[in-house]
């Protein structure tokens, strides 16, 4: 890797705010980019805590550690922090530091909302984590929350765990309507919408997702609140209500944010591997439409979550189509992917590590996608091990990989330094070995007919089960040697050049490293 | 920033906001909207309404196996079951059966059976011309009674359904009614 040795020196005539007041009310989209990172970073190490206890309990067959409703506390905590709290703010936080940059803008479009958009967050999350102290526990019933076991046999502290989500929520739609201003309006002159690079897109399109779907969610858990609170029946047959019901608000909204948190992604990838292939991204246009195809069609499929409730035939018929018709732009940007690399001149530094890996490891993950799409099958496979592998699959080596990639990537640009490639190559391939062997061998105990969100298990289960919790041991683990190397990126290593990467292309690898506090005060021109 | 880009920015987040509170709105509107749809595709099992027994030639070729199951809601305790599990009867053909009902409680209380058949696309062709589910039903405590159900089979059931199971789920409403206590 040979990076262009080219730099100029920028002297700063006023650089940040000192001390604690920086953070709090920075207006800078590269501080608060850093802050939803470092969040979004420590969410990942707590609800991966969380995923240890599960991993623990479920090591051997029978009750050792944790009574069963901790463990429902477990994996419903779990699933939000995840959710709401590591991979969602991640990709904001790249979209904070990298966008401006991207398309020649000075900051966001409103950064005055965009510190509340971030500041919101750890408020929302202490509130969400003290409800595991209060009385009667953490919510227990499930990230999903259906109804009525969130409403009627909910603990306590579901109210609070509402309340949380609905800043949450407050946040995300912030960060999306910023998102668009800046995309929309703040572009470079000569950077037309088909100019702009593929993050770019990605986030355009997510953001039109997010404040399409996170106000029904909003509308979802205001009901369950009501049911709870109020005396209303949504969602309770006797009084005139469908629990039924709960599900198809819910999921409207749950299959469009499951996209939400997988095409910033594919724009990551989508720059990595041009990058570390030294080659044009093949087929932007197709990967555009394709990315636009995918956010609309997703729209279109959400009670594939739902094909055991009952529906009649015609709506198995619909949903089974629907879905199985994503797999068809999803497909088109693998292949692109693939042709990028075809014949390109590839070296295969941690980035282009974990983007190859994500290529890979997510198509599989669409394989059992595709299977769990068939209708029928699914009467098999739902609320089995089987999706929880498929999941996974998606969002572990997909997504969280794929922010690994953007982060090893944007690092020297962020911090000026090198990050240790020795460390980086190893985080990688622990990561890698620890992934596969916790989540694959979940896609046959789920075949083999094991339920999710159980403690405990039959006894044909223990020896995969002992398999996958050794993986997530290492590849919990292995986060902590990220985080050793973040801290020590920070603060010394290799001068990092503007360019870093031999072949990266785009405004952000014009700007010195670390980039400036400003950039791009006066727009540039592109060609 | 220069005021033309704020001016911009302006009009936009207005109308994302817009988007965002009308998407809010469309999350409440689904609620009616569902039944709507159910309504519309009668795609939910729901009986249509009470319906004298049309005069329906009696089709001895062909038999049908009706099933009866009964489900208590939620902390409804009423002893509440079928005295026949399941008949048989020809499509055309006039018939009664009878359900049984207990309140084992020691206060009077009020139930409401609602219907559903099963599969959905045989609820249109199940016409019930006398049926306890049209009415609230008061029991006094430890009262017992026997609740009949008249119906008839339509003669243009399609052929390919050859099981139909009326389900009966019995819900307390006595809070949501003054008892009314007899005699």
């Amino acid at each position: 890797m040979s990076a262009v040795v080219d730099d100029s020196h920028i002297h700063e005539h006023h650089g940040p705010a000192k001390g604690l007041g920086r953070w709090l009310f920075t207006t800078n989209h590269k501080d608060i980019g850093s802050m939803y990172l470092w969040f979004s970073f420590s969410m990942f190490l707590l609800g991966g805590t969380m995923a240890m206890v599960i991993r623990a309990e479920l090591f051997q067959p029978g009750l050792q550690l944790v009574d069963p409703n901790f463990f429902n506390q477990m994996t419903t905590m779990h699933g939000l922090i995840m959710i709401f709290g590591a991979v969602m703010p991640a990709f904001v936080g790249l979209a904070n530091w990298m966008l401006p940059m991207m398309i020649g803008a000075p900051d966001m479009a409103l950064p005055r909302m965009n510190n509340w958009s971030f500041w919101i967050l750890p408020f929302a999350f202490m509130l969400l984590l003290s409800t595991l102290f209060m009385e009667g526990g953490a919510p227990n019933f499930g990230w999903t929350s259906y109804a009525p076991l969130s409403t009627t046999y909910g603990p306590p502290s579901t109210i609070f765990f509402i309340l949380s989500v609905h800043m949450m929520g407050v946040s995300s739609i912030m960060g999306a309507i910023n998102v668009i201003a800046t995309v929309l309006n703040m572009r470079a002159p000569g950077m037309t919408l088909m100019k702009m690079p593929m993050f770019a897109w990605a986030w355009l399109i997510t953001a039109f997702l997010l404040i399409a779907v996170m106000p029904v969610l909003a509308g979802a858990i205001t009901m369950l609140l009501m049911d709870i609170r109020f005396g209303t029946s949504f969602f309770n047959a006797a009084g005139g209500g469908d629990p039924v019901m709960y599900q198809h608000i819910f999921w409207f909204f749950g299959h469009p944010e499951v996209y939400i948190m997988i095409l910033p992604a594919f724009g990551i990838v989508s720059h990595v591997i041009p990058t570390f292939a030294r080659k044009k991204l093949f087929g932007y246009t197709s990967m555009v439409y394709a990315i636009g195809s995918i956010a609309f069609l997703s729209f279109l499929v959400w009670a594939h979550h739902m094909f055991t409730v009952g529906m009649p035939l015609a709506g198995e018929l619909f949903f089974m189509y629907a879905t199985m018709l994503i797999a068809v732009p999803t497909g088109v940007k693998v292949f692109n992917w693939i042709t990028t690399m075809f014949r390109g001149a590839l070296t295969f530094e941690t980035p282009m590590l974990f983007a190859c890996a994500f290529v890979i490891l997510f198509s599989i993950g669409g394989f059992s996608g595709l299977m769990l799409a068939i209708a029928p099958a699914d009467f098999q496979y739902h609320d089995s091990y089987f999706v929880v592998a498929h999941f996974h699959y998606v969002l572990v080596p997909g997504a969280v990989f794929s922010i690994f990639a953007a982060v090893y990537y944007w690092l020297p640009k962020w911090t000026g330094h090198m990050y240790d490639e020795a460390l980086g190559k190893t985080h990688f391939w622990l990561s890698f070995i620890g992934v596969n062997l916790t989540f694959f061998p979940m896609h046959f105990v789920g075949l083999a007919g094991m339920p999710r969100r159980i403690p405990d298990y039959a006894l044909q289960f223990a020896d995969f089960n002992q398999v996958a919790s050794i993986g997530a041991f290492l590849f919990g683990a292995s986060q902590f040697l990220f985080l050793i190397l973040l801290i020590k990126c920070v603060r010394a290593g290799r001068r990092a050049s503007a360019q870093v990467w031999e072949g990266a292309e785009g405004l952000e690898w014009t700007v010195p490293s670390p980039a400036p506090y400003h950039t791009f005060t006066t727009p540039p021109k592109v060609v | 920033m220069k005021e033309e880009t704020q001016v911009r920015h302006g009009r936009l987040v207005k109308r994302l906001l817009l988007m965002t509170a009308a998407m809010f709105g469309f999350g409440f509107a689904l609620v009616p909207l569902y039944d709507v749809f159910c309504d519309i595709t009668g795609i939910n099992g729901k009986i249509p309404g009470p319906r004298q027994a049309s005069s329906q030639v009696l089709d001895e070729s062909r038999e049908v196996r009706v099933q009866f199951i009964t489900q208590n809601n939620e902390n409804m305790s009423w002893e509440f079951y079928p005295l026949v599990k399941e008949i048989k009867v020809h499509p055309g053909q006039s018939v009664k059966v009878e359900f049984l009902a207990r309140n084992p409680a020691a206060h009077a209380m009020t139930g409401q059976a609602v219907p559903s058949v099963a599969p959905s696309r045989g609820a249109d062709y199940f016409h019930k011309t006398e049926c306890f589910c049209f009415t609230q039903q008061v029991l006094e405590p430890g009262e017992e009674i026997r609740m009949p159900v008249i119906f008839v089979v339509d003669t243009a059931l399609p052929k390919d359904i050859r099981t139909l199971t009326l389900s009966y789920t019995l819900f307390d409403i006595s809070k949501a009614t003054t008892i009314k206590t007899k005699g």
